[in-house]
Order: C-alpha cells, then sequence, then structure tokens
C-alpha cells in the first residue's frame, strides 16, 4: 500500500551465539504513515532496539542475522538494497538516536564537526553553507550556535541528546527512530526533551518510531502503540484503543503495574515471573507462563493475530473459535 | 596549555635529582677503592691517601652527593678511571650513535606496528589476523641480542649483504635498528590492535554507521583518531626501552653507543663512566616521557581542557 | 541453640562467604581458560618445561655432564650421542639447556616473588592509607620508573658483583613499581566499597583488613602482571649474563650459553642458536598464559 511511509511484514531476527540460537524477533508487522508516531513498548529483552536496527540494517553480522520477512520504506524494499544505497538511506531518510547520550558522540570530534557530517555525506553543499546549517541545527535544539567548536564532553547529558538530536535530523528524515531517548536523563531533562522532540516533529512532518518501556512518555508523543513481548507484537492499535481499551493481560499487567497516586493500595502489583529466556522460548504463546488467565490451551497452541477495527492482539481469548473458554 | 608543559617540566627536576641520587648510593656500593685502581697495585699507600683525599672520597656520603650533582651542572662529571678522559665528553661523542639507533628503531616499529594493529583489527579473525599475532608474540618472546646474532648469522655470515659490525655506513645501520626494533613493533601492533578492537565496540561508532557514513571513513576518521590515543603512550615508553635496550644491542653489533661504553666500564669497574651513562640515558627517557605527555594533551581534547 | 551474633562469627562467615566466592570463582577461570587455545597450548609448554627442569638432575647430572669439560667433543653439531650437539667447551648442549631452564625458571618465580611482596605490600600501605604516604611512596615509585629497568639491574649488579642473589634482588626491584601501582590501584577501587566499611565496623583491625579482605581482591591482575614478569625476568637474566653481568660460568644459563657460543657463529652456530630458541619457546609459553589469564579474568567477558 503506497499510502504508508513503511511497512513491516512478518520481519524474524535471529542471533547465533555459544549458547545457542536467540531468536530477537519473531515474525512482527508494523506500519507508519506520514507524520505518525508509532510507539514500541516492552520490557528489556523484548526485542525492540534489536527491531530498530534491523530497519536500518545495522545488526552486527556476525552473530545477527534477518532470518525472514519484508521492510518497505517509500515503497523500496529496504533488504535488497545495497549497502551503498542503505548509506543514502542512513542518516539521511531514516535517522536513528540511541539510549546513552553520554557515549553516542564521538569523544575528539567537535560536535559542529559531528552534525556537519551527516549534512555533508547526503547534501552538496559548500563547507560554508554546511557549517552555516549545522549552526542552525544546534539553535533549534536550544544550544547556541558558538559552540559549534565544543568538544562533547564540554555538554551535560540533556545537552549531548540534543546535539544526538540535532545530527539526526539535519537532513530532514522522513522517519526518525527513537531508542529510549530520554531513558538516560533526569526526570526534569526528560520532559524538555521529549517536548523538543514533540516540536521538532510537528515541524518537520517527521514520522517517528519512538522505542520506550514508558508507558508515561507513550502517552505524551504516540499515535498508534505497538506492545511488544518475547520478539512478538502482541498488541497494536490507535493509542485510544490501547489505553481505554486494553485488551492483552501482558498489557493489563503493564499498566496495573504503575503505581497509582490516588489509590489506597499498599504493595505494587507487577507481573509475577519473569521475561522468558530468547534461546528457549515458551511454547504456544510465549506470556502463558506469566498469564493469570492462561488455560492448558495456551501452551500448546500459537496465538493468530485477531484484528477488531484495527486493533490487533495475539491473544487467544479473542480469537472465534476459542473464545468461549474464557467466558 | 603552556603552564601545564611547564609544570611538567619543572617536574622533571626531583625525579631526575632522585635518579641521580638513587643511581649514584648504588654506585657508591660498589666494593673496592678507585683511588687504588687509578693509580694501580705498586702504588704507595700514602700517594692513595692523598688521590682519596683529592677526589674527595673521604667526604660524608651527603657532600659526595651534593658535589656530584654541583659539578654535573657545570658539566663536569668527573674523569675515567681508565682512561682519564672526562667522562662527559666520552657519553657526548656516542650519544648521537645510540640515539640514531632508537630512532630509527622507533620508526621502524611505528611503521611496521601500526598499519598491521589496524589491519588486524578491522579483518579480526582473518588469515593475516592469525599470522601478525603469532609475528608479534614471537617478536615479543625474541631476546632482542639473539634476535641480532641470527640476523648476523643469515645477512652477514651467510648472505654477505650486510657488516656484522661497527658503525661504517648506511648499510651498518639497518640491522642493528631491525634487531632494535622488532620487540618495540611487537608490542606496538598488539597495542594498537587491542585499543582499535576497543573503540570499534563503542557507541559512537554505531552512531556514525546510523548516519550512513562510509566503512572506510568510520575506520580512518572515528575509531583510528580515539584509536591511537593509547599508543602515543605505549610508543613513548618503547622509545625509552629502545634507550636502555640498546646496551644488549650495541654489544652484539659492537657499536660505538653509550649501551657499549656502559658494558665496557662495567668490566674495567670505572664508575665515573657506568653512573654518568646510566643518568644520561634514564634522563633522555624522562625526556621522551615528558614529550609523550605533552603530547597526549594535544591530541586527545579531554585532556586538552584540563589544562587550558 | 542459639546463635551469637558474636564479631567472630560474623567474621567467619564472611570469610567462608569470601572462600566459597573465591572457589566458584576459580573453577569459572578455569572454564574459560581451558576455552582458549592458545592458553591451554602454553600451559603444556610450561608443563614440559617445568618437568625437564626439575629432573634435570636425573637426566643430566649436574658436575657429571652439564659443566664437565671435554675439550676434544668442542662444537660437535646435532648428533646421536648430543641430541643438541655440544659446544665450545665440549660440553652437552641437551643437559646444560634443562639445567638452564632450571635456573631461568628459579629466578624468574624468585624475583617476581619478591617483586610481589615489596611492591604488593608498598601499593597497599599506600593505597590504603592515602594522603601524604601515598604521595611519598608514589614519587619514590616514580624515580625508579624513570630508569629502564635493565639499567637500573646492569647498575645494582655492576655495584654489588654479579652472582645469583644480587641477580635475582636487582631483577625484582626494578619491577616493584609496577605491582605497587597495579595494587594501589586495586585498593583504591575496593577500600570504600560497603565490605570493608562493614569489617571497620565489627572492629576490624587495618592490618586484619588489608590482609584478609582487600588483598584477595587484588590477585586477579597481580596473578596476570605475575606470569607475564617471571617473563620479563626470564628475559632480563638472560641479557645480563649475555653480557656477562649474570649467573657466571661454568653454571648453565641460557643467555650465557649465547654469548659463549658468539665467537664460533660463523663455523658452530648451533651454540647460539639452541639456547636462544629456548628462550623464545620460553618466554612465547609465558605470554600465552598470562594472556589467557588476563582475558579469563576480564570481567566485560562475562557472558
Amino acid at each position: 500500500m503506497s499510502d504508508k511511509l513503511l511497512n513491516i511484514k512478518n520481519l524474524s531476527i535471529e542471533y547465533t551465539t555459544e549458547d545457542g540460537v536467540v531468536k530477537a524477533v519473531n515474525g512482527i508487522n508494523l506500519d507508519l504513515k506520514e507524520g505518525e508516531t508509532l510507539g514500541l513498548v516492552g520490557e528489556t529483552g523484548a526485542g525492540k532496539t534489536t527491531t530498530a536496527l534491523g530497519m536500518m540494517r545495522l545488526i552486527p553480522n556476525p552473530p545477527g542475522k534477518i532470518v525472514g520477512g519484508n521492510i518497505e520504506f517509500e515503497g523500496r524494499d529496504i533488504l535488497a538494497l545495497s549497502e551503498e544505497d542503505m548509506r543514502g538511506i542512513r542518516g539521511n531518510k531514516i535517522s536513528m538516536i540511541f539510549q546513552d547520550p553520554m557515549t553516542s558522540l564521538n569523544p575528539v570530534l567537535t560536535v559542529g564537526d559531528q552534525i556537519s557530517e551527516v549534512i555533508s555525506i547526503h547534501q552538496d553543499l559548500n563547507m560554508a553553507a554546511v557549517i552555516e546549517k549545522s549552526k542552525e541545527m544546534l539553535e533549534l535544539v536550544g544550544i547556541p550556535g558558538g559552540r559549534y567548536n565544543d568538544y562533547p564532553h564540554q555538554f551535560s547529558g540533556g545537552m549531548k541528546q540534543r546535539v544526538v538530536i540535532a545530527i539526526a535530523l539535519a537532513c530532514n528524515p522522513k522517519l526518525l527512530i527513537a531508542d529510549e531517548p530520554t531513558t538516560a536523563l533526569d526526570v526534569t531533562i526528560q520532559a524538555q526533551v521529549l517536548d523538543l522532540m514533540n516540536n521538532l516533529k510537528e515541524k518537520f512532518k517527521t514520522a517517528m518510531l519512538m522505542i520506550t518501556h514508558d508507558l508515561g512518555v507513550v502517552a505524551q508523543v504516540c499515535d498508534k502503540v505497538a506492545i511488544m513481548y518475547g520478539g512478538e507484537i502482541i498488541e497494536y492499535g490507535k493509542i485510544e484503543d490501547i489505553f481505554e481499551n486494553t485488551r492483552h493481560p501482558y498489557t493489563l499487567g503493564l499498566f496495573g503495574s504503575i503505581p497509582n497516586l490516588d489509590s489506597d493500595a499498599t504493595r505494587l502489583s507487577p507481573i509475577k515471573g519473569t521475561m522468558p529466556d530468547p534461546t528457549n522460548l515458551p511454547s504456544g504463546c510465549p506470556f502463558h507462563p506469566r498469564c493469570d488467565r492462561a488455560k492448558n490451551i495456551c501452551s500448546q497452541r500459537v496465538p493468530r493475530h485477531t484484528n477488531i477495527d484495527g486493533h490487533k492482539i495475539k491473544c487467544l481469548m479473542f480469537e472465534e473459535d476459542i473464545k468461549q473458554e474464557w467466558i | 596549555m603552556h603552564k601545564y608543559i611547564f609544570k611538567r617540566m619543572l617536574l622533571l627536576i626531583p625525579v631526575l635529582l632522585g635518579v641521580a641520587f638513587l643511581v649514584f648510593s648504588i654506585m657508591s656500593l660498589t666494593p673496592g677503592d678507585p683511588a687504588e685502581l687509578i693509580l694501580g697495585e705498586t702504588a704507595s699507600k700514602s700517594a692513595v691517601l692523598a688521590l682519596r683525599e683529592q677526589m674527595g672520597l673521604n667526604d660524608p656520603f651527603f657532600v659526595q652527593f651534593g658535589n656530584y650533582i654541583l659539578d654535573g651542572l657545570k658539566g663536569d662529571f668527573g674523569r675515567s678511571y681508565t682512561s682519564g678522559r672526562e667522562v662527559f665528553g666520552e657519553i657526548f661523542q656516542r650519544f648521537p650513535n645510540t640515539l640514531i639507533l632508537s630512532v630509527i628503531g622507533v620508526i621502524i616499529a611505528i611503521l611496521i606496528g601500526i598499519p598491521v594493529g589496524i589491519i588486524s583489527a578491522t579483518k579480526q579473525y582473518s588469515l593475516m589476523d592469525s599470522i601478525s599475532m603469532i609475528a608479534a608474540l614471537l617478536g615479543v618472546a625474541m631476546p632482542n641480542f639473539w634476535l641480532g646474532l641470527m640476523l648476523i648469522l643469515f645477512f652477514s655470515v651467510g648472505l654477505g649483504w650486510l657488516p656484522s659490525g661497527g658503525y661504517s655506513d648506511w648499510k651498518s645501520l639497518i640491522l642493528p635498528s631491525i634487531t632494535l626494533g622488532t620487540g618495540a613493533a611487537a608490542i606496538i601492533t598488539r597495542m594498537t590492535r587491542s585499543s582499535m578492537l576497543e573503540v570499534i565496540r563503542q557507541d559512537y561508532i554505531r552512531t556514525a554507521r546510523a548516519k550512513g557514513v562510509s566503512e572506510k571513513k568510520v575506520i580512518n576518521k572515528h575509531a583510528l583518531k580515539n584509536a591511537l590515543i593509547p599508543v602515543i603512550t605505549v610508543v613513548g615508553l618503547q622509545f625509552g626501552y629502545l634507550l636502555g635496550g640498546a646496551v644488549l644491542t650495541e654489544t652484539v653489533y659492537s657499536w660505538p653507543g653509550v649501551g657499549r661504553l656502559m658494558v665496557v666500564a662495567i668490566r674495567s669497574k670505572d664508575t665515573p663512566v657506568v653512573l654518568a651513562a646510566v643518568i644520561f640515558l634514564a634522563a633522555a627517557f624522562s625526556i621522551v616521557n615528558l614529550f609523550v605527555d605533552v603530547l597526549y594533551g594535544f591530541v586527545d581534547p579531554r585532556v586538552k581542557s584540563q589544562y587550558k | 541453640m542459639s546463635e551469637v551474633l558474636s564479631s567472630e562469627n560474623l567474621e567467619k562467615d564472611s570469610s567462608v562467604a569470601t572462600v566459597n566466592k573465591k572457589r566458584s570463582q576459580t573453577a569459572e577461570l578455569w572454564r574459560r581458560l581451558r576455552k582458549n587455545n592458545m592458553a591451554m597450548a602454553g600451559i603444556a609448554i610450561l608443563g614440559i618445561i617445568i618437568v625437564l627442569a626439575i629432573f634435570a638432575d636425573i637426566i643430566a647430572p649436574y658436575d657429571a655432564v652439564a659443566i664437565k669439560q671435554n675439550l676434544k667433543d668442542r662444537l660437535m653439531t646435532p648428533s646421536g650421542a648430543h641430541i643438541l650437539g655440544t659446544d665450545e667447551f665440549g660440553r652437552d648442549m641437551f643437559a646444560r639447556l634443562i639445567h638452564g631452564a632450571r635456573v631461568s625458571l628459579q629466578v624468574g618465580i624468585l624475583a617476581v616473588g619478591l617483586s610481589i611482596v615489596l611492591g604488593g605490600a608498598l601499593g597497599a600501605i599506600a593505597g590504603y592509607y592515602g594522603g601524604k604516604l601515598d604521595d611519598i611512596i608514589m614519587r619514590i615509585m616514580d624515580v625508579f620508573l624513570a630508569v629502564p629497568s635493565i639499567l637500573l639491574a646492569i647498575a645494582i649488579v655492576s655495584a654489588l658483583g654479579p652472582n645469583l642473589l644480587n641477580l635475582m634482588f636487582a631483577i625484582s626491584i626494578s619491577s616493584v613499581p609496577s605491582y605497587a601501582r597495579i595494587v594501589r590501584a586495586s585498593v583504591i577501587s575496593i577500600k570504600d566499597q560497603e565490605f570493608i566499611e562493614a569489617a571497620k565496623a565489627i572492629g576490624a583491625n587495618d592490618f586484619r583488613i588489608i590482609m584478609l579482605h582487600i588483598i584477595p581482591n587484588t590477585l586477579a591482575p597481580v596473578i596476570v602482571q605475575g606470569t607475564l614478569g617471571v617473563a620479563g625476568a626470564i628475559l632480563s637474566t638472560a641479557g645480563l649474563s649475555f653480557i656477562g653481568m649474570g649467573i657466571q660460568p661454568p653454571a648453565p644459563e641460557w643467555g650465557a650459553m649465547l654469548s659463549g657460543g658468539r665467537q664460533y657463529l660463523r663455523y658452530a652456530p648451533h651454540v647460539t642458536t639452541i639456547p636462544g630458541i629456548a628462550i623464545v619457546i620460553t618466554i612465547l609459553a609465558l605470554n600465552l598464559v598470562g594472556d589467557g589469564l588476563r582475558d579469563a579474568l576480564d570481567p566485560r567477558l562475562k557472558s
């Protein structure tokens, strides 16, 4: 469908390690229109970063490999592109920002240089114009252009992340992948950086894939949400659907585990158990060992996507032929 | 920046004084009477006593040391017990010979070590990597005096291409500098390789790739600059060890340098020469290290701003 | 029977815990080491050398074979009677080689042992007490480090006279600063951790804390450096003996053997070549093991 900016179908990514084959991502489907923001939510180890790296074809090989599926961006098959063409896309059409700003910038190059680099690679401008543009980007993220020649260690964590954002947006990409961009920052700085990202996103009409484990962040910036567990997307839909009409037991658990100031609860209610071992995923539904609504059938049968008006859930409780078991 | 350089130079003074004191103390433990040594066994007791008085050998230890330093600052390090010539002159005359070997040795080490280290790191586990790692392991394990003799055996005795000793022409420079440089090359290779491997794993390299930077530029612009920083320190240290290790190489090649002078002096119990030679080489080593520290400040922006 | 929460029991528990932790750490270490082929090769080679050195007297009695001169048999190339040939005095090379292994290993291990004890003590004191004491000790170490180690060793041996004891002393003195630095760094990184505060809280005195708690945790880098240090000590011994500053003839030492064969390089190169190869093999094995230990102890490689 050509109105979709990004269309991922059935993507699977594996890592081959000494301890076995890690099925990091198992047959996921995602799509984004221009200017839309999709939140990719899940606990650590669910496969979110791997998905993002897969989209950029930055999975380290060895030991990782995209073993199946399709990634379509602006109508082109990403997986079929040459490395040279792919480089033309990275930083230019699709940009990515990573979690830890303290280590994302090269310590021996000036921040201005690092912004100018991405512009010089993808745009045909003379050096003076490039520097001018870099300074504009700095101003845009709230840093004085005069700091072009400063080094990363001369900036605070929050400011470093702004530089990272400036680099990512310098070439006006159609899609920005943000992997937990605010997790490593203080709460107050978090709010500032999110605001900045929101404003820039509106201004440039950039589509965004916001990877996070924080539902509060999702509420602030996302139009759609995909909940990831054990390398699969187990619930997917518009933000209203997910927040107000939560269906999957895992998602319910996530919402339930957020402490509520208003309630009188004396204990936290986390989801019992831990994330599954990716070299040894549970049979049937990956969540069944931790699910308090699980029945015997859940360990035997793999759930398929159930689509209720665009709200997709991967849970046997909603499948036509078997949902009566839970009534 | 200049303040930093000046401060480091000032710090050098107590260290050099300390070194002089250390070596002076060690050498003063040498048994035997220098005056007897100079005058020979047939000398009369009164002549020996007179000479001892003249040489200040009856003064208390610290006075002797103080005098040594004061005289040294004037360039007077005493006279050789065997040749009678001024020690400073003997050393000064030979120092350029040692220096030229060390410099060429270090250059060889860098020219081989760094590129091989980089290629090993970027093509990890390849055939080239395995070969270089084995070569580096062997290079570190070989005693340089043995390597020197083997090179002489092969190129001089066997093939007759190169001279087996002495400093005559440019050809005579080749074997000794290779001998000196090999150990350093091996260490530099290993250091460069491990530093590169470490840097390539860093997040900012991933950022560079995510920007669409070509792999070649990722290595040359982003990785190398960071990886070579610790290598600079190692190169400096190696240069210092070359100055020290020259002792053995100069012996093998009968090279007219400070090292060989020292060995000969030790055999003939010529203490002033040994003392001055060790201090001299230690001073050269310290100056090289100072240079490396300062260079570090220029190359690593994090250090540079500490000393603005 | 009630459990008495005496400070003795607490400490016993914590050192039992430390010992148990040590046991499983050692098992883990061995497991990782076993996976490293090069390191295992190094261990095998070292093993052979050590065995030969230990049984040197049985294989080739010292006085009868290793140092007895047989001038009519001098400079023979390797043959049936002498599998590695004979040297310039007609002595069997193989016999001298394995006795040389004994000498090298003895000097190497003792010199490094001495360095570790001296350097470790200085480093532990400097790191633990900090302040002026730390400054003074480290400044002194800096002075020692300013002299290239072989020069320092040469100076000491030339002043005190070339014999086994002085040689060991000279070589060990030059490495004291490295171990001091390593131990000091380890100590500084642990001394502010909570289990040290806990030990102080139950009244343990400084000496006890240093010996029971801090030192066991500094072992890892010291072991790595120590293994590589033995290699360095053997090289230094050979180098010093080469210029006549080490083990005196007729004692068999690889560097001295090399030196003895020098004048006959043209006619009987085996006298010089073979001891050198022995040195290379030994140093190589030690380096492989040292590198292997370093990789096995590297916390970042933990899966």
